[in-house]
């Protein structure tokens, strides 16, 4: 593309040196994009969005904040209480991280429904798992500055799982903790971290969104587009869309922030961090709930949180766990089974992590892990040996011709 | 339909954290005039609340995050709340001799706490500490109500269980056993005028005093939130009329 | 749905954005914009100083101790001020001050309001360094009052600026008495 095509000349002149503009106009308009995205592939700007406001928030709320273990919650509180608008900021980088992990739960479930994690975008989903850890750490992080009792003891916690690393164990968590406890060194690091892992996150979304380009987007059907009647340009089209998956994100983020503001948020963390009192019952934030069932689930402590981590590294070899040339789950009628059953067995591990750990939940927690490394480490190889798959169409827009109603 | 399966699901993980919190302790529910989207504070009755406060819990609890100034939000104009503060005998200094020194409060200050620190509370409480209570509306499940439920919540202890020493039971305390002994027994505070002195309204005056110390920006939250769900409502119809339209030629 | 521009087949995506002019298109853009900047507003406001800062935005200081000649520094919004109890010689001089002498006119009774006491804001207004001359000893520059080191500005008897780079003289912050022996600043 020559830059003569811009309008301006102060564009063009920049252009001719610099080519951002080719760049965006690029991915506006010369972008081919399946014209057949449902509502599904919203959650990708969505979450784009989510970082960016957590940034914003963040770094205002960084202005404000001490990371000392004497003044971070009465800094928080000042936040709350003094500062121009404080609380609303601090009340959306609350609530935003929750939507965060909303969008991107639903956006990995779309990639496992619709097969997206295939090839040739296998780096791509890839790409996605280690945003998801990033995501999960940060979080983790920044939920132990405002120094409640559950930022106490949640640190506490988590970081203790590193005990259960043989021999060196006990000495990764001095380390990990800068001392014998949690303690001011632990939340000055935490905040430095805290800090830093977001742009870490950005520039792995640039990587993500790099590999993305290279093939495309999947699409419901899951075959590849076969030529420009299949594609349309994502500006307007997709932009328009976008905008109101986002009026839409920004509505229900909204009634959270301001209505519902610590509905996702625990009553303890507004108790003051007390080292020589741990709550009753101490429950991570939800997003880590499922994760934090299969924790328990096992009786082992090493083996609890190799389970743990494993569960997310089976995410990391998915794509060579499912070896169907398929993509979408509408031509595997038994995948597709099996996609809800997972689905709903992970809303079960969410609902049994919040559990105290006794009686029944213990026992629906095992049932529910093992189901959980099952489901990918038997079932998905399994189907995509046997399973019979229907006829795929020969491209999205026949099908698509037929029912107009499936565009949107 | 998939959609509409996902959020009903994800309501779930949410609830279930909180569930998670319940227990076996009696609440009773109230109608908080402060409730519900529209909901704002009773300022008669929060300048009662922070009269009960003063005059039967500040002994033994703290409230340090609330500086006099803060009670413009009561309805106190600057002279009252001046003078409400030269009430008070706060720590300063050190001056040019070195020493700490008292000096009546300024509007600028924080209420000053009872004990010099949760030792000194501990000390003189049985070793029970009495919490600070510029958070205890949002530190506890269902706050309000908690709150109400536990200042009403004395009676006598179920046939067959014991009650240590320096312990009382109460209906809605976790456990039932309390450190605190029954705080209020109903005209404990003289009210100007001819407000409810029971247990029940010093208690309903403490409630809305302490959940707006908990949360003193909840009114303008709520203001600001009825603005902002009302653009993003019309938000939402614009933008979506729009992708229809730009999506209207795409076969 | 009449269209503006008869783009017939937008898959090629060779057209200049079908639809763009239409009113409800430009409507959700404009009120994406709207609300971007409404958003803004809080995350510049939370720039400004938060309402503890501001509730110490005055203060009330005891002068019954100040010796004749003396002067003492207290702290205001962060700055240093100066109040010097000063001796009759002191006064005459600043009130004796030929006005075209002056890079900054103005009265010395304009700028105290009981002669005796001078309260000034100790910052340079130069490029903000504290001015010496408070301490017994210190220099007070050549025309008695403040000198300050950082580049040579001269401050006579009544803060006023008479020689060195500074453009103006020593801000007098607002201020007024509470009793004799109270002053109340800001
Ligand atoms: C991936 C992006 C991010 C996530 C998921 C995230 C998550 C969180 C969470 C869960 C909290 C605890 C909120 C609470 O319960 O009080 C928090 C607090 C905090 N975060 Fe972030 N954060 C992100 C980005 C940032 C960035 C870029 C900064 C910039 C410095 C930042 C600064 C802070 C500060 C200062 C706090 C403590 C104040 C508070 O508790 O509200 N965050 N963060
Ligand atoms: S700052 Fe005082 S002379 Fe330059």
């Amino acid at each position: 593309m020559s830059a003569t095509q811009f309008k301006s000349p102060v564009v063009r002149w920049i252009d001719h040196r610099l080519p951002v503009f080719s760049m965006l106009h690029h991915t506006a308009h010369d972008y081919p994009t399946p014209k057949n995205l449902n509502y599904m592939w919203n959650f990708g700007s969505l979450a784009g969005l989510s970082l960016a406001i957590m940034i914003v928030t963040g770094i205002v709320l960084a202005m404000s904040y001490t990371a000392h273990v004497d003044y971070a919650f009465d800094s928080v509180e000042r936040i709350m209480r003094d500062v121009n608008h404080g609380w609303m900021i601090r009340y959306i980088h609350m609530n935003t991280a929750s939507f965060f992990f909303i969008v991107v739960y639903l956006h990995m479930f779309r990639g496992l429904y619709y097969g997206s994690y295939k090839a040739p975008r296998e780096l791509l989903w890839m790409l996605g798992v280690v945003i998801f850890l990033l995501m999960m750490a940060t979080a983790f992080m920044g939920y132990v500055l405002p120094w409640g009792q559950m930022s106490f003891w949640g640190a506490t916690v988590i970081t203790n799982l590193f005990s259960a690393i043989p021999y060196v164990g006990e000495s990764i968590v001095t380390l990990l903790w800068g001392g014998f406890s949690v303690d001011n060194a632990t939340l000055n690091r935490f905040f430095s971290l805290h800090y830093l892992m977001p742009f870490i996150i950005a520039g792995v979304v640039v990587l993500h969104i790099v590999a993305l380009h290279r093939f495309g987007s999947n699409n419901p059907i899951g075959i590849d587009t076969k030529g420009p009647q299949d594609t349309i340009s994502f500006h307007p089209y997709y932009t328009i869309k976008d905008v109101f998956g986002i009026a839409v994100f920004l509505l229900l983020l909204a009634m959270a922030v301001f209505f519902f503001p610590n509905a996702m948020g625990h009553p303890d963390n507004y108790i003051p961090a007390d080292a020589l009192q741990t709550p009753a019952h101490i429950v991570p934030e939800w997003y880590f709930l499922p994760f934090y069932a299969i924790l328990r689930a096992v009786p082992d402590k090493l083996g609890g949180v190799l389970l743990m981590f494993g569960a997310i590294a089976v995410l990391f070899v998915l794509p060579w766990l499912d070896r169907s040339p398929v993509r979408s789950a509408r031509f595997r009628p038994l995948f597709r089974i099996f996609f809800w059953l997972f689905f709903v067995n992970a809303i079960a591990l969410g609902y049994l992590g919040g559990k105290p750990a006794e009686g029944i939940y213990v026992i629906l927690s095992r049932v529910a892990t093992a189901w959980y490394f099952l489901h990918f480490l038997a079932i998905l190889p399994l189907l995509s040996m046997f399973e019979t798959t229907k006829p795929l169409p020969k491209s999205i827009s026949e099908p698509v011709l037929g029912s107009s109603g499936r565009t949107a | 339909m998939l959609k509409r399966l996902f959020i009903a699901l994800f309501a779930v993980t949410l609830a279930g954290p909180a569930m998670a919190a319940g227990g076996d302790v009696e609440l009773q529910k109230r109608d908080w005039s402060f409730s519900g989207p529209f909901g704002t504070f009773d300022k008669a009755a929060m300048q009662r609340g922070f009269q009960a406060y003063r005059e039967v819990c500040a002994g033994c609890h703290g409230m340090k995050l609330i500086a006099f100034r803060n009670f413009a939000d009561l309805g106190y104009n600057n002279d009252e709340i001046k003078a409400i503060a030269a009430e008070y005998e706060v720590q300063d200094g050190p001056n040019d001799d070195g020493e700490m020194f008292m000096r009546p409060g300024i509007a600028a200050d924080r209420i000053p706490s009872p004990y010099a620190n949760d030792n000194a509370a501990r000390a003189s409480n049985n070793g029970a500490l009495p919490p600070d209570l510029s958070l205890i509306a949002k530190a506890r499940g269902n706050g309000p109500d908690y709150l109400f439920s536990l200042l009403a919540g004395y009676k006598d202890a179920p046939e067959g269980m014991t009650v240590p020493d320096g312990m009382y039971y109460n209906a809605a305390y976790p456990g039932h056993l309390i450190a605190m002994p029954q705080p209020l027994y109903g005209e404990d505070v003289t009210y100007s005028g001819d407000a409810d002195d029971s247990i029940e309204g010093i208690s309903s005056d403490l409630v809305q005093f302490l959940m707006w110390a908990a949360e003193p920006k909840m009114e303008v939250r709520k203001r600001i939130g009825v603005a902002a769900v009302f653009f993003l409502g019309i938000f939402v119809v614009v933008s979506y009329m729009a992708k229809r339209r730009v999506w209207a030629d795409v076969h | 749905m009449a269209k503006s521009d008869t783009n017939k087949n937008p898959a090629k995506g060779d057209v200049q954005e079908p639809g763009r002019r239409d009113f409800i298109v430009v409507a959700t853009y404009a009120m994406a914009g709207l609300g971007a900047a409404a958003v803004a507003w809080p995350l510049i406001d939370q720039l400004n100083p938060a309402a503890d800062t501001l509730a110490l935005a005055n203060i009330e200081v005891d002068i019954s101790k100040i010796a004749v000649g003396q002067s003492i520094t207290v702290k205001w919004r962060g700055k240093p001020v100066f109040i010097r109890h000063r001796t009759a010689d002191e006064i005459a001089r600043a009130n004796d001050t030929n006005l075209d002498d002056l890079r900054d006119p103005q009265v010395d009774t304009a700028r105290a309001e009981k002669p005796e006491y001078l309260v000034l804001v100790g910052v340079c207004t130069h490029l903000g360094c504290v001015p010496l001359g408070q301490k017994t000893g210190e220099v007070r520059g050549d025309y008695d009052g403040w000198f300050c080191p950082c580049h040579g500005s001269h401050y006579d008897t009544s803060g006023r600026i008479r020689k060195g780079p500074a453009p103006t003289n020593l801000e007098v912050p607002p201020y007024s008495f509470l009793s004799d022996s109270v002053v109340r600043i800001g």
